[in-house]
């Protein structure tokens, strides 16, 4: 499927053609430049937060059987995960400017 | 034994395949008739009756495009981004059930009757397995942003990495409330526990975050961010052409199928019809073909809500999708599952719905 158009295709090479996309106008500057760190910082926390949302994944195929245990346990670790994130909205770091 | 399992395998496999790819083309048509429908317009009916052959037209038109790299672009991750994109959508479905399955010889070519499942592979992790590949697919659309090497590409790609990323946390965890409540991750058993109701009502919070995380992890309105036409050209295929932008627009429609199948088992009940009561005494093993017709029916319900949500809304402000899926929907998915482990101790207490 990816070669087809290659083969089948018409080929009219035009100067310009081949150019990055920039509204008309010749690029200007680096696309790798500079982006906004907030990027970063919604991956990073996100990695964090994925992983304790994988230990309530395996918590919760168990949940039935344990009953109240685990519904404590639940509880605390909750509690820690909510610390975490409460402190990370309070920090600012979700907002976008 | 094996190389009949291997060959019954192969075939529901490439069935799957032709199926789905040509509702993703058919999808494209309803895209355009809806949407002309909802605006009061006629939409494309002049390629075959009621513009039916349109599809087949696009699809040709598209393989006789220019194929164009362009000059700038990491020339082996711009090819493989929209590969990559259209494979991880479509291997979720290997864990799609559609209804339980039949005995059959094979027209007599077995002695003895074999059981077909109507799903490709029966894992007991299921949910966990589409999470898994849905999450895949972000990679598609982050490396062809970034391989294209053109600003708009790249801001697109950029969006789609931090938007998919955060809703995947809130769609997590809106599912446990179900998991807990049948203890099991197979789509089968959770279908299977949806016979008396169906799980929407219960989980009624559960579903709205998880409607809201599956139309932004779609790329769709109110959150298509990653291809804002108005922003950002086209976001993260701006520089692609002819097929491989087709490959885009195929893994975005098998994007939505997989969802709406999702939502279907999680929420709706799979294969039984009615709310309550599931299906009202017909015996559904010897008549195996009536659940995947309800089954396939309300997917095809939801693509329409799908179609008919983006013509409704307007689109979101990029902040505005961030701090909803972070601030509103991760806390709202955290009450609802601490609502669903206190309801579901109180009911096993009281002995209530068989806990």
């Amino acid at each position: 499927m990816l070669g087809l158009s290659s083969q089948l295709g018409p080929k009219r090479k035009a100067k310009g053609k081949l150019a990055p996309y920039e509204s008309g106008m010749s690029a200007t500057g680096d696309t790798r430049g500079k982006f906004s760190i907030k990027y970063y910082l919604v991956g990073a926390l996100f990695i964090l937060f994925d992983v304790e949302v994988v230990f309530l994944f395996a918590w919760a195929v168990v949940f039935k059987d344990l009953g109240m245990l685990a519904f404590i346990e639940i509880i605390v670790f909750l509690i820690v995960i909510m610390a975490g994130y409460f402190y990370v909205v309070k920090k600012g770091a979700l907002d976008w400017e | 034994m094996i190389w009949v399992d291997l060959g019954i395998t192969i075939v529901k496999i490439a069935l799957v395949f032709f199926v789905v790819l040509t509702l993703v083309a058919y999808l494209t048509l309803a895209e355009r008739r809806v949407s002309a429908f909802i605006q009061d317009r006629l939409g494309p009916n002049r390629v075959g009756p009621f513009g039916f052959l349109q599809p087949l037209a696009d699809g040709v038109k598209f393989i006789f495009k220019e194929d164009i790299i362009p000059r700038d672009a990491n020339k082996y991750i711009y090819i493989a981004a929209p590969a990559f994109s259209l494979v991880t959508a479509l291997i979720a479905l290997a864990v799609v059930p559609i209804g339980r399955g039949f005995e059959t010889t094979i027209f007599g070519l077995l002695q003895e009757p074999t059981f077909v499942k109507l799903q490709i592979a029966d894992i007991n992790v299921g949910v966990l397995y589409i999470l898994a590949i849905g999450s895949l697919g972000v990679y598609g659309v982050v490396l062809g942003g970034w391989a294209s090497n053109s600003k708009y590409s790249f801001l697109g790609g950029l969006r789609a990495a931090a938007q998919m990323v955060s809703y995947e946390l809130a769609m997590g965890i809106s599912i446990l409330g179900i998991i807990m409540w049948t203890g099991s991750m197979r789509l089968e058993d959770i279908i299977e526990a949806q016979q008396q109701y169906w799980f929407v009502f219960p989980q009624i919070l559960g579903f709205i975050v998880f409607l809201a995380a599956v139309f932004a992890e779609t790329n769709r309105l109110p959150f298509d961010m990653p291809e804002a036409e108005p922003e950002i050209v086209a976001g993260y295929h701006t520089e692609y052409s002819s097929m491989k932008f087709a490959m885009f627009f195929m893994a975005e429609y098998t994007h939505m199928i997989v969802m709406s199948c999702l939502i279907v088992a999680l929420f709706f009940g799979g294969w039984y019809p009615l709310p309550f009561g599931g299906w009202f005494g017909v015996d559904i093993d010897t008549h195996w073909y009536l659940p995947p017709i309800v089954f396939v029916g309300k997917v095809l319900a939801f693509l329409f809500f799908f179609i008919w949500v983006r013509f409704t809304l307007p689109r979101f402000r990029y902040d505005q999708v961030m701090s909803l899926g972070w601030k509103v929907l991760f806390p709202l998915a955290i009450v609802n599952l601490l609502i669903i482990s206190i309801a579901i101790l109180v009911m096993q207490h009281y002995g209530v719905l068989g806990f």
